[in-house]
Order: C-alpha cells, then sequence, then structure tokens
C-alpha cells in the first residue's frame, strides 16, 4: 500500500472520483486525498490493457474494472505504449463513460411499420426475424446472370460503417456480405 | 515525425483532433525543426507553429504548385532522387498534351477522359523510354515543370489568398528539405481530401515529397491522419464497394472476367509485387469458400458478386439510389448518416424508402430513430421496420485494431458486454449461422452462393476468435501450418488467407498483435510492440532513404544499408525484397514495389488528370484564375431539386465543416458521455469579428447559416482565427462549423450536413464537406 502519495501518484490513482473533486477543490488537503485513495483499492485490481476507441493514432489504454466484471472504476493512460507513454486526450481519458453512461441500449429493440415506439425483444426473436427479412428480400432480387455472365448478386442489401470495429469483425462481415450473400453496396466512414 | 527538420500540416489540426500524436509533433519542435501550418483558420497548430499561412479553402493544389514551380525554378530538388527513384525520367508519347486545364483525350458529353492519351513512349520491346538527364523535352520533369511553371507568385496567392511575404517563406523552408540527408513531412486529414480535386491534392503532397526526396526516410512521408480507430483496418478488409480485401479490384459483369484466369488477367500487372497478386486471390478464394472452391470450380470465383460495369456503387450514389427507391434493407455497423451525409436531410429522408434496417450500435443514433417524431417525422407515414441490436464497446470485447501507421495492435476484453449487449463478431456469426441454417436445404441461385460460403468458427454462440485470426493470417490447408507472411501463399488451393497484407501477423510461434516489448530497437521504430502490415515494416520504401550503392543518404538516420562485406542489406527496418539483393540489381535498385514501374509516380493516371491541376469547388465565389474550366471537369454531378447548386449572389460566405477535440465524428460517441458533453454542450459556427459587424452578431447569438440546400440554427462563436481575404481582388468572407451535432445524445444541436452539396472527388468519391456556399444571419 502507498503510505506515501505524491501528486503525480494521486492523479494516476484516483482516477474518475477524485477527478471531479479536483476540479472542483484545487488546493486539496493531501490527507483526505490518501483516504480517497485507500478507500477506492484500485491497487489490488488487474488492468487491462486496450486501445483507445476515438482517432487512429492508437494509444494504449488501462482499464481497471472491478473484480466482479461487472463495473469500471478507473482507466489511464498505458505508459508502456510507445505511441502516447501514459498520456491520453480529453476523449481517451473519458472512455470509462462508455460503459457507465445511461444512454448504453442494453437490450435489442425493435420498431414496427408506422409505429411510433421500440419494443424489447429477444436476441433469437430478432436474429429469426431479420434472417427472414434478408432471405425475402434477397432471393426477390437476387440476380445470378447478366447477358450470360455469373454475377451472383444482391444490388437491393446495404452493409453500412465498420470503421470502428475490430479487424476480426470486418473480416467476418466482409466475407459474410460479399461472399455469402453477393452484396455490392458495401461501403464504410472511409468514403466519407 | 520527431526526426523532421520541417513539418507541414496542411488540411489537418492535430493539436486538436490528434493531440497526443501531436506530443512527437512538439518534441520534433525541442529538437529544432520548424512547424509550418497552412488552413484557412488560426488553428490550435496554427498557434504552435513557426509559420502560419492563410488558405482560402478549396486552393491546395495553387498552393503546392506554386511551391513546385518555386522548388524547381531554384533548384532545390533531390536531383538523384527524382531521376532513379521517379518516373521523372520518363519520356511522354505525343497524344499527352495540356491546355486551359484540360488534358488530351476529354470527352465534353461524357465528361470523361480517354486516359490512353497520356501513355509513355516504348521501345520495340515495349520498355519506356528514359532519360536520366531529365532534359528530354518530353519527359514527365520537363512536363511537369512546363504545367507548374503558370502557378507563379502573383497568380497562386491571388487564387489562395495567402500573405506574400509568408508564401514566399513557406516555399523557402519547405524547399530547403530537398538537401540530401533533410526530412521533410506532410500531415494531412479529411481538410485534404474533402474535395472536388480530394485525390489530386493527395497526389500534389507526393509530388512535391518525391521531388524533396522526401519518401521512405525517418522524419519524411506523406502523413494521413486517419480520424477512426480502426478505419485503416476496415479499408484494408474490402469494406468499400471497389476493393476486396489488401487493395484488389473487385470483378466486373463484363465477358472478360467471366473467368478467373480473365480476372487476374486485368488486376495483375506484369511487373512490381502485384504480379502476385493471383497467389493472394486464390488464397482468399479458399478463405471464403473452403472445401468448395477448387481447382475445377475456378476456386469459386464465380460465386464472388461481379459489379455492374461502370457503375458507382459508393455512399453518395448509394443515397441517391435509396432516394430513388431502388434498396430494400440496410445494415449499419455503428454508422449514422443521418448526421454524416453531406446534404443529410435528404439521406434521412431516404431512409423511409427502405422496407427495413438492422442497426449495430451501442447507442440509439439520429439514424436508428429517424422516424422518430423528434426527428420531424409523421412516424404513421413510415414502414420501416428497425431492428436495433446493441453492441458492446471496444474493451467488452477482444480483437484488434490498426492504427495510422498501420500497427496492428491487440485489445484484451476488461471485462464482459454490458446488459445483453454484445461483441459484433458473435452477432455477425449468429446472423451468419442463422441465414445458413435458412438456407441449407434450398437450392436456388441465392442458396447455392451462402451455402458455399465457409463459415467454421464453431456453432457456439460466440466464434472461436483464434479461428477467425488464423483465417486472416493464412495457413497451409493441409498440414494447417500457420503462415509466416505472404511470400509463402500459394496459386494452386493449397492455402488459406483472408487477407494477404496481414499475412505474418500469426505465425506458428503466436498472434504478433499481442507483443507489448517496447524497447526502441533504433530510430523509435519499436519493431518488437505489436505487429505491423506489410511484414512489420515499420517504414514502407525505406529502400529510398538510401543512395544508389546502398548507403543512407543520412547516417544518423538510417533505416537500413547495404554491407558490403555480409553481401546483405541490414539495419533497423525490414527491407522491401529478399535482403540479399544488391543494390545496384534492377530489383534491389528501384524503392517503391507496389507501383508497376516501380518508382514514384510523379505523373500518375487518375480520372480526371495525370499531374494535380487547380479548379475552383463546386460551388465558388470566384472564377477560376488558372484556366476557364471552372470545377473538376469530370466529377459526377447530382442535379435534383433535393440538391441545388448555389449561388454567389445569394450565398457569398465560403463554408467548411470541422472537429473538435472533445467531439467525435457524428457525436454518437461523446455526446452519449456525461463529460464530454458537459466540456462542449452547443452546436456552433466559427466567424471573424469582420463578417459577425458586418452582420450585426455577436458572440453567442443565435445565428441561422442558410446555403442552397437548407438552413440550421446554431450559436457564433466570433473569433480573431478566421480573417477575411482578399481573393482575385474581392472581399471574401470564411466560416467554419463543427459536424459532431443532432437530435440524440445528451447534449443535442443540429445538423451541420443540412447545408453541404451532395457533390465529391472524382476518384474516391469523397463528398466536399470542405467548401460550399453559405450565408449567415442572426436568429
Amino acid at each position: 500500500m502507498a503510505t506515501q502519495v505524491n501528486r503525480r501518484q494521486f492523479l494516476k490513482l484516483s482516477g474518475a472520483v477524485a477527478a471531479t473533486l479536483a476540479l472542483a477543490d484545487l488546493g486539496f488537503n493531501e490527507s483526505n486525498v490518501q483516504a480517497k485513495t485507500k478507500a477506492l483499492k484500485i491497487q489490488s485490481l488487474k488492468p487491462t490493457p486496450t486501445i483507445c476507441p476515438y482517432c487512429a493514432v492508437g494509444c494504449g489504454i488501462l482499464v481497471y474494472a472491478t473484480e466482479a466484471k461487472d463495473d469500471v472504476v478507473y482507466t489511464e493512460g498505458d505508459s508502456d505504449s510507445p505511441i502516447n507513454q501514459g498520456s491520453l486526450c480529453s476523449k481517451g481519458g473519458s472512455i470509462r463513460q462508455i460503459y457507465t453512461t445511461e444512454k448504453r441500449v442494453e437490450k435489442p429493440r425493435y420498431r414496427a411499420p408506422g409505429s411510433n415506439k421500440w419494443e424489447e425483444k429477444s436476441w433469437e426473436w430478432m436474429y429469426e426475424q431479420i434472417a427472414k427479412r434478408v432471405k425475402e428480400t434477397r432471393d426477390r432480387t437476387f440476380v445470378e446472370k447478366e447477358d450470360g455472365i455469373y454475377v451472383n448478386r444482391t444490388d437491393s442489401i446495404v452493409s453500412l460503417g465498420g470503421a470502428a470495429l475490430d479487424n476480426e469483425e470486418t473480416h467476418l462481415i466482409s466475407k459474410l456480405m460479399r461472399a455469402g450473400l453477393g452484396l455490392t453496396y458495401i461501403e464504410h466512414q472511409a468514403r466519407i | 515525425m520527431q526526426y523532421s527538420d520541417v513539418l507541414m500540416v496542411i488540411g489537418a489540426n492535430p493539436a486538436e483532433n490528434h493531440p497526443i500524436g501531436f506530443r512527437w509533433i512538439t518534441k520534433a519542435l525541442k529538437n529544432g525543426a520548424t512547424l509550418i501550418s497552412v488552413d484557412p483558420r488560426f488553428t490550435r497548430t496554427s498557434q504552435l507553429a513557426n509559420i502560419y499561412g492563410q488558405l482560402r479553402s478549396g486552393t491546395d493544389i495553387a498552393f503546392i504548385g506554386g511551391m513546385i514551380n518555386y522548388i524547381l525554378e531554384n533548384h532545390l530538388y533531390h536531383e538523384e532522387y527524382v531521376a532513379n527513384y521517379t518516373n521523372a525520367s520518363y519520356i511522354l508519347s505525343d497524344a499527352y498534351s495540356f491546355e486551359d486545364g484540360i488534358f488530351s483525350g476529354y470527352d465534353e458529353i461524357e465528361r470523361k477522359y480517354d486516359t490512353s492519351k497520356w501513355s509513355f513512349e516504348t521501345d520495340a520491346e515495349g520498355n519506356v523510354l528514359v532519360d536520366k538527364t531529365l532534359q528530354h523535352p518530353r519527359c514527365v520533369f520537363q512536363l511537369m515543370k512546363q504545367h507548374y511553371s503558370r502557378y507563379n507568385l502573383e497568380t497562386v496567392t491571388s487564387i489562395t489568398g495567402t500573405d506574400r511575404d509568408t508564401y514566399l517563406e513557406i516555399c523557402k523552408v519547405f524547399g530547403s528539405t530537398g538537401q540530401v540527408g533533410k526530412a521533410g513531412t506532410i500531415l494531412y486529414a479529411m481538410g485534404g481530401t474533402q474535395h472536388t480535386v480530394g485525390t489530386q491534392n493527395i497526389r500534389i503532397f507526393a509530388i512535391i515529397q518525391l521531388l524533396l526526396g522526401n519518401i521512405g526516410i525517418v522524419g519524411g512521408g506523406v502523413n494521413a491522419l486517419r480520424g477512426e480507430s480502426n478505419v485503416q483496418g476496415s479499408t484494408d478488409f474490402g469494406l468499400l464497394y471497389h476493393s476486396l480485401p489488401g487493395y484488389i479490384d473487385v470483378p466486373k459483369a463484363v465477358p472478360e472476367e467471366n473467368n478467373l484466369a480473365g480476372f487476374l488477367a486485368r488486376v495483375t500487372p506484369k511487373t512490381g509485387y502485384k504480379v502476385n497478386n493471383p497467389k493472394f486471390i486464390i488464397s482468399m478464394l479458399k478463405a471464403y469458400y473452403g472445401d468448395y472452391a477448387t481447382k475445377e470450380n475456378d476456386f469459386g470465383y464465380h460465386m464472388l458478386p461481379k459489379i455492374s460495369n461502370g457503375k458507382n456503387y459508393s455512399f453518395m450514389y448509394l443515397f441517391e439510389e435509396m432516394r430513388k427507391g431502388g434498396l430494400e434493407g440496410i445494415f449499419l455497423w455503428g454508422s449514422n448518416p443521418v448526421v454524416s451525409s453531406p446534404n443529410s436531410q435528404s439521406a434521412h429522408d431516404a431512409l423511409a424508402n427502405l422496407k427495413w434496417m438492422v442497426a449495430v450500435d451501442l447507442w440509439e443514433t439520429e439514424t436508428s430513430a429517424f422516424w422518430q417524431s423528434e426527428a420531424g417525422k409523421n412516424y404513421a407515414d413510415i414502414d420501416t421496420e428497425v431492428f436495433l441490436l446493441p453492441a458492446c464497446s471496444s474493451y467488452e470485447k477482444y480483437g484488434t485494431v490498426t492504427n495510422s501507421g498501420r500497427w496492428m495492435q491487440y485489445r484484451w476484453e476488461a471485462l464482459p458486454p454490458k446488459g445483453e449487449s454484445r461483441a459484433d463478431l458473435q452477432i455477425t456469426h449468429e446472423l451468419a449461422l442463422k441465414l445458413k441454417e435458412l438456407y441449407q436445404d434450398e437450392n436456388t441461385p441465392a442458396a447455392r452462393q451462402i451455402n458455399a460460403m465457409s463459415w467454421d468458427y464453431g456453432t457456439d454462440h460466440h466464434p472461436d476468435f483464434d479461428k477467425v485470426a488464423k483465417e486472416i493470417n493464412g495457413y497451409d490447408i493441409q498440414t494447417k501450418r500457420q503462415l509466416s507472411g505472404f511470400g509463402e501463399l500459394a496459386d494452386d488451393g493449397s492455402t488459406a488467407c483472408g487477407c494477404w497484407i496481414y499475412c505474418g501477423f500469426y505465425p506458428e510461434e503466436g498472434n504478433l498483435s499481442q507483443r507489448r516489448d517496447n524497447v526502441d530497437n533504433g530510430q523509435s521504430l519499436y519493431s518488437n510492440w505489436s505487429w505491423v502490415w506489410p511484414m512489420n515494416r515499420r517504414v514502407l520504401y525505406n529502400r529510398a532513404s538510401c543512395d544508389l550503392n546502398g548507403k543512407p543518404y543520412n547516417e544518423e538516420k538510417a533505416l537500413i544499408w547495404w554491407d558490403e562485406t555480409k553481401q546483405e542489406w541490414t539495419g533497423y527496418d525490414v527491407p522491401d525484397f529478399i535482403k540479399t539483393t544488391k543494390p545496384t540489381d534492377p530489383a534491389g535498385s528501384k524503392p517503391f514495389i507496389m507501383q508497376s514501374s516501380l518508382l514514384g509516380d510523379i505523373f500518375a493516371t487518375r480520372s480526371d488528370g495525370p499531374l494535380p491541376e487547380h479548379y475552383e469547388p463546386y460551388e465558388s465565389p470566384v472564377q477560376n484564375a488558372l484556366s476557364s474550366v471552372q470545377f473538376n471537369p469530370v466529377v459526377d454531378i447530382f442535379e435534383g431539386k433535393h440538391n441545388p447548386r448555389g449561388d454567389y449572389d445569394k450565398y457569398p460566405i465560403i463554408g467548411t465543416t470541422y472537429r473538435m477535440s472533445e467531439h467525435w465524428q457524428s457525436g454518437t460517441m461523446t455526446r452519449n458521455q456525461p463529460w464530454l458533453s458537459e466540456l462542449a454542450s452547443h452546436m456552433f459556427v466559427e466567424m471573424s469579428e469582420e463578417l459577425a459587424q458586418e452582420k450585426g452578431i455577436g458572440d453567442k447569438d443565435e445565428i441561422i447559416v442558410t446555403s442552397a440546400r437548407g438552413e440550421i440554427k446554431a450559436y457564433a462563436l466570433v473569433t480573431k482565427r478566421f480573417k477575411p481575404y482578399t481573393v482575385l481582388g474581392k472581399k471574401v468572407h470564411h466560416i467554419g462549423m463543427i459536424w459532431h451535432f443532432g437530435y440524440k445524445g445528451i447534449v443535442t444541436g443540429e445538423t451541420a450536413n443540412k447545408v453541404t452539396p451532395i457533390i465529391g472527388d472524382a476518384n474516391s468519391n469523397i463528398p466536399e464537406y470542405k467548401a460550399f456556399l453559405c450565408d449567415v444571419r442572426r436568429a
């Protein structure tokens, strides 16, 4: 345990809760700070390295989740990363709230034709319905041949986006949409 | 970047939008470098720069063209580099010409060029004729010199609005990096690309860098500052209509491409590294179609969709098709076109023509909620079904992302997905399994395609990640051995590989993207941290950092060099060719291996010309001063009453959209977070004190911006950062606005893209968000 906490360690350890405190009261009392630091007990938590989801500089970030893995306690710049060496910008420094914000959609939602509201549905129901729509549209509009040439094409369905996904995800999307479903309207954020 | 002598930021604002990347620029400044910022607005980057050049939005080619003219007239270029590592020495055929803004081969009715008019002279065996003295009147060097001689100081500064003395200083300072051993770099972002001449803007950056010998060296290059964490990777993996994974064209519905051999013939050049394309394509087909892909059936080639010849499926065309009712369904993967589309109201309206929408996102976005009353819609009239699938965030799953420097970095899972949200990997997998199940007993053409696709990632809810990663890397089909590089890929169906440029990240010894050894092995390459495509090469075309004999132009900034005693290339980085290839060998003497010429292309065929030429933006306050051709002569015009073109008489102010540090893209990832929402809560439009005074607008006043497309309400931010220009003797105002806002989220505001036009670059089809006409008044 840290018995002596200097300002740098304070900033490093105390995280989100204390950061708000520090903003409100810059002339802080060191003994209060130490008490706060102890209360957070992040030293017992194992950080997980991730890469910032915002721009493409590729800064390393460490995420401290609770032991129960049901909340994010704190995040900080990864000082081992040769790219950012521990520093982060305003967005990278806020990624804890990507998890904690109440704005996250946590259950699948469905909006029926002409409806003014969302309805919560199960994943299985969603997959069943989506697969049916894809198949119905695709079967009706699929073009096997054009002027005698095999074109195996679905021109009526679009796949849009993917620049914030992982490489493995873009590989599967690319494969399913192009090679499996024959989509031609495959586009993402690089175009705009 | 820390090793650069001069850094020129043009069309980017890294101090604001890539602040942590900017630390390396700060380091260069501490090492004594000079920073030049060229921008319509005095940005946070400009504030930290040694020289600031004001540039009217959309005049980059005039600006750099004038610099090229200065460099050529004052002999500041790197002569050995230009003569040996670029195609400046190539001799052009007599069919090439240029007159009054138009290159030879232009068809006015079709608005297209016959690009065959821009070919090189060849001998009887087909070899290009060259003159390494660069004196031949028809060589690229001389014709380029002639082309940019029109870009003189007076003309250029009257077009760009730049102060004459500042402009001259920029020419001198940046031109000084042409000295042997000096390094200059250019950094750009969407300020360079989002124009009707976007591709040629970047081309001219590359040309000036080739002339100064600034590519392939430490502290050099043309650096794209990408805006999304994996926009590099998603492009690498072919999420664009025209591109298969690894930058290979998609097949077209033409008789010649009715079989694999015909397709390979088109996409495989006779020289350069791409002669290996058949190995990459056949290995990709094996990764896509598995056991179905055999030599007898062209490895399943006919199953790949063939695009209609000449049809454009890119973003703006896609929304035009949707507007006309030609599309039925859409998958959105973290995409929010109601905020991000040009002329965004027309994109918003078009969505109602869809039968169904699947939105995979962390948030309810302006797009998935497009039917709601708060979007200004009558929901009862909209029949589109919407399926919103909750995705988890990047640290609630595991996988890799590729940054602007092509570093493929692994992200570990910190905790499981929140609530019922799921990883996109799982969602794609489960959808694929469900679709395959629906089709499994059918034998229609549509069923045959999806049944042919292999999907061997297990039958669990979550796919076997390792199998996906190994398929991307590539393996020997018989032995299942993981390949160590794309040199091992074969064209006989014995190897499978999802994306050839990534081959080698996951060899037998393990997944190298997970490496965390941060010891600097020289020149800050950190070669054992993560993995970089291709082949862990940190600086592309690094052969160009050495002279003809393989000796570094600058010993202190050496990347690789030829070791006479060992008779091989050695150094800190990985060379582009087999290391025993002598520097004087044809394969070891030309650095740009991905070009069929193996040289840096100063002269290169693009749809709108072989050399960048200045045209005004589609909407501009002035006539083109360099020719009678007003705007890019080959761009497609999207006509219709939904997308009118604005007149100067009605809309005399230049508008541009930009970004700010606290927000990101369409705002979904920042306006849903309390801290970032509080830091920047309002939609604002920035303008000069002079304009504010003319219009009677005070700081923080509510104002209305109008364009031919529509109007938006916002707050005025009156600053000294914008100044009126004198352009061709006329006083012109310029305003800027953030584009991050919409009607969903913790903080909301009107969407800037309601006023931008649907018009885009002739090559890449990126919209011209950065220069359009508008007007402003108090609300």
